[in-house]
């Protein structure tokens, strides 16, 4: 998006950290000034860093305002909105000098905790409560709505747009409208009393939201789930894929029940554990149904065996990974891309598997309906990686946009007049060349019949120890894999012609365009692919062969990416350099502006 | 090892079916187990079973998980399609083929280690699910391929080859099925085929989890004296209160029995399940006293026999789920998809 110089350097470009308890409701009113601002034609940029815990731990939810329409994390923090005394002397310390802070009051605060450098606004907000409403879990949630209002007097949003979402949320129960408004009104009168409003750091209505959507990943995936018509669905609850399955479960309910009779044209099985949950997938896809899986990382360990078999056996099966903190039980509520590795080896023995790299909910749609159509046409698991980022933060995305004439490709899948036609089947034969054999479904024809196993088979489906007949087949997969190349998504690029290019994937893509935006004014100019696809194509290579310095840019420490671009391009080793964020928050441009300069000033390219 | 197809060379005098089909059209691939497995028995009753009931053999799905049981999917029904999945992990599959398509027959074949050991905690959940299937465990108390442990159902006391004696308490699958709720709960004996071939047919008209224990001798390791699952012991430890006799839809019930000797349980698909009653005291519709009936016996050291419990009446997998009648492999796409005009309507709430 193209930037543009203003006389007013905040106005619609500043940050908003909510500092809360998690369990107190201020999920819904963050959410309510962030849709409040989105729906004023200003672009936003949520982020929620919760803790793994229902209730009574700190919480945080970022606001990032930015007219330029970005879609990585500011790195600074213009308003703080510090209402957990828990963590308050911390909250105070992050505010970016020139910034302000909103806190609660009623209670005397430690003078230690000022800064002079920032402003602060107190609001005796649970003074205000007490006073305005009954019951303690009112007051406490209501103390989360009326910070809203303060912050609308202070950064100059229109208090009608705040009503007219109440009044979509609570459509069916309008007395809830009223005590929202009631506390959003006192919020927002105390300030205009008290202070100046509003502050530098304000909204101005602006027109850049049209065709647009709030949304996060894992609903736009689920979405493409309905759309790609999946009809079974098993899952192990884990965070951060669950709403995954939430999401799924209620587009079904409303768009695959029949009305009249309330019949379901879909399952959804909640599995006693992961490894079923990848069972129920094989053996959904293996007779004919599209079915999938979401999961995050421990769950893909416990799949590994299973998903050796699907590869193997070449059974369809879509997974999606909601990547969070690793290893082992790691930080559930936090974000990584750590089993970049785990997904395309998993499971023992040679095996290789089809990944996909959304980098937004708009392309986590697009990619759940595309998954499947790999799936079927490769007979193979295919991985949608999302991240933690992507899959539970709200993003400002595009409409996602739907062609009626789309139908599922279920790939090499003989009908039945085609196996009437047939001499005699043979399940793993190849007779296109492009290493993908038919497959038959049961219930068909005992002349489709085949036996479906993963211990050792010969090109007919028969079980074998013959070693020339395992290798046939071994090697046939290995053909498979490379037509998978030329089938899944290209990578993007941006920019050409630059000595120096930046590869990257994923969540990291809102990041690395910012940091190159930033670092093409400082003079530097860097090229730009995203893969969105493995194994990579063709463009890849080309892109490496073209560029002696790459910077590698991802979010793990291992240095995944850069791994499966030295095992499986041509590109030198000493080519490759790492970019890497793991500290389970999303990646911050700063941090790639900062790798770029560091690395090119140790004179690592030309 | 290798595969082995079987001559499909039958005696034109071969009795046929209704689908004009004779017995050989429901053998698979030649058995590659040892000379004299009861696996191979049970092999052939389900061979008899599916012949006598004329499945068409393409309605019937065989599922196994790892072990020698679960090779004989291979060796019946070569008409159908067959999954050798992972160890112990075939009620998952199923679960996913019926959810596909909850039209077809799914047979699972497993063992006492695939069920009982690495598998117990898919069993019990498909038992949970009320899966529509029939799951028969050959019950051997050993593991064959990996030449002789003992497996989770030997009993305490029983010697392995070696004359080792088993010190753990076995998990008994019929009373591990009756604790979880299973709608069908059957126990025979591989030697036994008057008795297993009914069962399987009226686990097959069952609607729901049918689970049927076949104590399986196993001829190479745990055929010995000291064995509690030695084709001796089995046959002279067996206590069958309750026979099943399986009578196919619209078919005269012929046998006379006297009053009180036995109970009918219709079918879901019409068919009707006679059951005889051989210890008067017996009702294998209570739950709670055949589970008592089973533990009281096996204190005696006696295996009980025959089909134990049976309640048609219970919701399988797709009931529960509310699922529409055609299959869901089947739905055409046009009624999955909710098409571009109700998307833009969808993404309206998230603005």
């Amino acid at each position: 998006m193209p930037e543009r110089k203003s006389a007013a350097p905040r106005v619609n470009d500043f940050t908003i950290k909510f500092a809360n308890v998690n369990g107190s409701g201020s999920a819904s009113a963050n959410s309510l000034v962030m849709k409040a601002i989105f729906r004023t034609g200003v672009p936003v940029v949520g982020k929620n860093f919760f803790p793994s815990n229902i209730q009574g731990l700190p919480t945080w939810y970022e606001i990032r305002v930015t007219r330029e329409g970005w879609r990585a994390r500011s790195g600074r923090i213009d308003i703080m909105v510090a209402m957990n005394a828990e963590t308050y002397s911390r909250d105070v310390r992050e505010v970016t000098p020139g910034g302000c802070l909103i806190f609660d009051s009623t209670w005397p605060r430690s003078s230690l905790l000022a800064r002079d450098d920032i402003r602060t606004f107190g609001v005796p907000f649970a003074q205000l409560c007490n006073e305005n409403f009954e019951g303690a879990r009112a007051r406490t949630l209501m103390k989360n709505i009326m910070y809203a209002g303060t912050l609308a007097a202070l950064i100059d949003l229109d208090l009608e747009v705040i009503r007219s979402l109440l009044a979509e949320t609570f459509a069916k129960k309008p007395a809830l409208v009223e005590s929202n408004m009631k506390a959003i009104e006192i919020g927002y009168r105390y300030a205009k009393e008290h202070f100046e409003c509003p502050l530098a750091a304000r909204i101005e209505r602006m027109d850049a939201t049209k065709g647009h959507v709030v949304i996060d990943g894992n609903t736009a995936a689920a979405l493409g789930c309905v759309y790609a018509g999946a009809t079974v669905g098993a899952w192990y609850p884990i965070t951060p894929s669950t709403s995954l399955m939430d999401a799924f479960r209620s587009f079904c309910a409303r768009h695959r029940t029949d009305p009249a009779t309330g019949r379901r044209d879909y399952v959804v099985v909640q599995a006693e554990d992961e490894l079923a949950a990848i069972g129920v997938v094989i053996g959904a896809m293996w007779n004919g149904a599209r079915a999938f899986t979401p999961t995050s990382g421990p769950g893909i360990s416990l799949m590994e065996e299973f998903i050796g078999l699907a590869y193997y056996a070449e059974v369809p099966a879509v997974i999606f990974d909601v990547q969070r903190v690793g290893p082992s039980t790691g930080m559930p509520t936090r974000t990584q891309q750590c089993d970049l590795i785990a997904c395309a080896y998993a499971s023992h023995g040679d095996t290789r598997h089809v990944l996909l790299f959304p980098d937004s909910p708009e392309e986590c749609f697009q990619m759940a309906v595309q998954a499947f159509d790999l799936a079927e046409r490769l007979q193979t698991p295919v991985f949608v990686l999302l991240d933690l980022d992507i899959g539970m933060n709200d993003w400002m995305t595009p409409e996602f946009r739907w062609d009626d004439s789309y139908r599922p490709d279920r790939g090499k899948m003989l009908t039945p007049e085609q196996i009437e036609g047939l001499a005699k089947f043979q399940r793993y034969m190849d007779p296109d060349g492009d290493g993908i054999p038919y497959r038959t479904l049961p219930g068909i024809s005992p002349k489709a019949a085949y036996f479906t196993r993963g211990s050792g088979h010969s090109k007919f489906g028969t079980y074998t120890e013959d070693s020339a007949e395992y290798r046939e087949v071994l090697d046939r997969l290995t053909r498979k894999f490379h037509t998978a190349a030329k089938l899944v998504p290209p990578a993007v690029t941006d920019g050409r012609g630059a000595a120096a290019g930046i590869v990257s994937l994923g969540s990291c893509d809102g990041p690395v365009r910012e940091a190159l935006a930033t670092l093409r004014r400082s003079g530097v100019a860097i090229d730009y692919l995203r893969v969105r696809g493995f194994p990579f194509g063709a463009e890849v290579e080309e892109f490496l062969a073209a560029h002696p310095t790459v910077f590698v840019v991802e979010q793990n420490r291992d240095a995944q990416l850069r791994s499966l671009l030295t095992l499986e391009t041509a590109v030198e080793k000493k080519q490759l350099h790492s970019i890497l964020h793991y500290d389970g928050l999303p990646m911050p441009p700063s941090c790639i502006v900062e790798g770029v300069n560091q690395l090119l000033a140790r004179g690592v390219a030309a | 090892m290798s595969f082995i197809a079987k001559p499909k060379v039958a005696n034109p005098g071969l009795p046929r079916n209704t689908l004009g089909l004779n017995r050989r059209d429901y053998e698979g691939s030649m058995s590659t187990l040892c000379a004299g497995c009861g696996h191979d028995s049970v092999t052939a009753a389900i061979v008899q079973a599916c012949f006598e009931l004329a499945l068409a053999p393409q309605s019937v799905v065989k599922l196994s998980g790892i072990g020698c049981s679960s090779k004989t999917t291979a060796y019946f029904v070569g008409g159908a399609h067959g999954f050798n999945s992972v160890h112990g992990r075939m009620p998952s599959i199923a679960t996913g083929a019926n959810a596909a398509n909850r039209h077809l027959r799914y047979i699972g074949v497993s063992g006492d280690g695939d069920s009982l050991s690495i598998g117990v905690g898919q069993l019990t959940h498909a038992i949970r699910r009320n899966l529509d299937m029939v799951y028969i465990l050959e019950n051997n108390g050993v593991y064959g391929l990996t030449k002789g442990q003992f497996s989770a159902s030997a009993d305490v006391g029983s010697k392995s080859k070696k004359g080792e004696a088993n010190e753990q308490e076995p998990i008994d699958p019929v009373l591990l099925a009756l604790t979880l709720g299973a709608s069908f709960v059957a126990r025979s004996f591989s030697g036994d085929k008057e008795q297993l071939v009914p069962l399987i047919q009226a686990g097959l008209a069952h609607r729901g989890f049918a689970i049927i224990d076949v104590l399986s001798p196993c001829v190479t390791f745990n055929d010995h004296e000291g064995s509690t699952k030695s084709y001796a012991y089995v046959r002279e430890h067996t206590e069958t209160p309750v026979s099943a006799d399986y009578i196919a839809p619209k078919q005269e019930i012929r046998v006379q029995y006297g009053p009180g000797e036995t109970v009918s349980v219709p079918m879901h698909d019409g068919s009707n399940v006679v059951l005889r009653k051989l210890d008067p005291g017996y009702d294998p519709t209570d739950r709670t006293r055949a589970a008592a009936y089973v533990q009281e016996r096996a204190m005696r050291n006696e295996y009980v026999t025959g089909l134990i419990y049976v309640d048609e009446s219970r919701r399988d997998f797709h009931e529960r789920n509310g699922t529409s009648d055609q299959a869901l492999n089947a739905v055409p796409y046009e009624r999955l998809c909710p098409g571009a005009a109700k998307l833009g309507k969808i993404l309206g709430s998230f603005r």
